[in-house]
């Protein structure tokens, strides 16, 4: 089977974050990117479902030229190809506009299955994924921990997070799109070999016209939220903090849980 | 756009979903910011017992979709029944308890009915005239300032003890049936079954002394000095998420909102950063110690003790200051 993953890059979890000068995003410079926790293991999963069906995965990033290095990674893990929506008109998009962005450039690929991360680790949304589903019109699911593709190819065993530690199971007609939440396989290392191969892959850029799509549908003006600050979250002072070198330090939070807490 | 504010609550089986409340306080917060009345719509089968509960609050109207179609949630349905009810009645705003099933469609909704999308939010105020929404972006390390624009309606998700719901304006309000032509609703998806998402459960909702770890471990292999300080507190081992994905703890182990809600009389956080996910399974601890090297992070703002610096020197230290307290 054929199958589109969509990737994003997003700051490195141990990055230290400054506000930009426009107070309104980060300060990109000096700022590692890696790709999002969450579309690692949808990229896994496609690679997986893809080996097993002797079919291929063709993946998708919106951004600037910084994700082609995602994209290139993601080519040395064994994708057959990559797109790159790559404009500066896309920028700054919700899901809603980033997902019509997607859905037009995966519609002219005729693929069975969209895998997507459940949640980007900077913005957030929770919903591209779905969106890409809707202006498909085919059927989604979030937070996928388990796919299990009929061997006719047009349903799939779902397996989706619910709260307080259960899982819910249904089957759902292809094509569709899934967006995968983190931990449901064990995402592969890239091989020397997959390395120098991904060097002679296509990466395909494209631009809101080759897509149909005029400026004004994509990014920040496609968009129905605009982000007016951003702004680092008030530190509740509730928090005894105990300063010292960690000997002594641990030293006095014991004292204190024994006495002043009489937990201990 | 009216400036009539829908409720859309949660339900399993009848039971409403304890953020249902929330997301009522919120939709009553927003109404009265927006000189609106807020509304609740509540979807389901065999769902009049939850509606007379919730026409106790102070509603203009609790509409009720009751239908052996609406039994188990999907998408198809839930989207279908909605979209109908909102393009006839089209009020201003949508909001949501933000939960793992509202998350996987009321984006869709909000794409249907032209709208826009505020997932996740925190806070809501009146700015200037405008509705602004907080939002935590960026893992919660930094939060953002949001309006929605164009003329659709406004899709909410409300966080997890953003809006109280102890705060819930008592009062009495009509319930009333959702008039959807259900024949013309489909479900995308056919049930299975649920299942337990861990092989064996531990259930720690029952241990008096926690130690958990996060991502702030960094590897597998520095698990040891995490366990030890365990034994010496006698305490059971938990992990946030990301520790559980790397495969470094099994899933039993998780606490949080995929995992187990827990409140033992101590609960040590050993690099837990302190995502919401996380904070909703331990917050009711009695007391909450945080070990943590960033002063920001948000764990420190649930935390009782806090001592900012590296696990790797301050979790040994803690094990030797315990086992001698424990001697002395």
């Amino acid at each position: 089977m054929k199958i589109a993953v969509c990737i994003k890059q997003v700051p490195d979890s141990e990055a230290r974050l400054r506000i930009a000068g426009d107070g309104k995003w980060i300060d990109e410079e000096d700022v590692q990117f890696v790709i999002n926790e969450s579309d690692g293991y949808a990229l896994e999963e496609a690679l997986t479902l893809a080996e097993e069906t002797e079919g291929e995965v063709v993946v998708f990033s919106l951004g600037p030229d910084r994700v082609r290095e995602a994209l290139r990674k993601a080519l040395a893990l064994g994708a057959a190809r990559a797109v790159h929506l790559s404009d500066s008109a896309f920028a700054g998009g919700d899901s809603l506009a980033t997902g019509r962005a997607l859905a037009k450039a995966i519609a002219g690929e005729e693929v069975d299955l969209v895998l997507t991360g459940s949640q980007s680790d900077d913005a957030g949304f929770g919903s591209t994924g779905s969106v890409i589903a809707g202006y498909l019109g085919w059927p989604h699911a979030w937070l996928v921990m388990g796919v299990d593709v009929d061997p006719t190819g047009s349903r799939a065993k779902v397996t989706r997070e619910m709260e307080a530690g259960l899982n819910e199971i249904f089957e759902l007609a292809l094509p569709a799109v899934l967006a995968i939440q983190a931990g449901l396989n064990k995402p592969r290392y890239a091989s020397l070999k997959g390395i120098m191969q991904a060097k002679r892959k296509e990466i395909a850029q494209v631009t809101p016209s080759d897509l149909g799509l005029s400026p004004e549908e994509v990014g920040a003006m496609g968009s129905g939220l605009e982000v007016l600050s951003v702004a680092f979250p008030e530190v509740s002072e509730a928090a005894q903090i105990i300063e010292g070198e960690p000997a002594e330090a641990a030293r006095v939070l014991v004292e204190k849980l024994q006495k002043e807490a009489r937990v201990l | 756009m009216s400036n009539t504010v829908w409720i859309v609550l949660q339900q399993r089986d009848g039971q409403l979903h304890k953020m249902s409340w929330e997301a009522i306080r919120a939709g009553q917060k927003l109404a009265s910011l927006i000189g609106g009345r807020p509304e609740a719509v509540l979807l389901g089968s065999g769902v009049q017992d939850a509606a007379q509960q919730v026409s106790e609050c102070d509603l203009d109207a609790v509409w009720v979709a009751d239908d052996a179609k609406l039994a188990d949630y999907s998408p198809g349905t839930y989207i279908g029944v909605l979209q109908v009810a909102a393009s006839q009645a089209s009020p201003g705003y949508l909001v949501f308890p933000h939960t793992y099933q509202t998350v996987d469609y009321a984006p869709r909704l909000a794409q249907e009915l032209k709208g826009a999308l505020v997932p996740e939010a925190t806070a809501v105020e009146l700015d200037g005239g405008v509705v602004v929404w907080r939002r935590p972006i960026l893992s919660g390390k930094l939060e953002a300032r949001v309006q929605a624009k164009g003329d659709g309606p406004v899709v909410v998700s409300v966080q997890s003890a953003a809006f109280p719901a102890d705060e819930v304006e008592k009062g009495s309000a009509p319930i009333q049936p959702l008039a959807v032509d259900m024949s013309a609703i489909t479900a995308d998806r056919k049930i299975l079954g649920v299942e337990e998402a861990a092989a064996d459960q531990v259930d720690l909702s029952q241990s008096e002394y926690i130690v958990a770890v996060g991502r702030g471990i960094g590897d597998a292999d520095k698990l040891g000095a995490v366990q030890e300080l365990a034994s010496a507190l006698g305490a059971e081992l938990g992990a946030s998420r990301p520790v559980i994905d790397s495969g470094w703890l099994p899933r039993e182990r998780q606490i949080g909102s995929s995992g187990q809600t827990v409140s033992p009389k101590l609960y040590v956080a050993t690099g837990i950063s302190g995502a919401i996910q996380h904070l909703v399974g331990m917050k009711g601890s009695q007391v909450i110690v945080a070990i943590n090297k960033d002063r920001g992070a948000p764990i420190f703002n649930v935390a009782h003790y806090g001592i900012v610096g590296d696990l790797h020197e301050v979790v040994p230290a803690l094990t030797e200051a315990i086992k001698e307290a424990k001697e002395g």
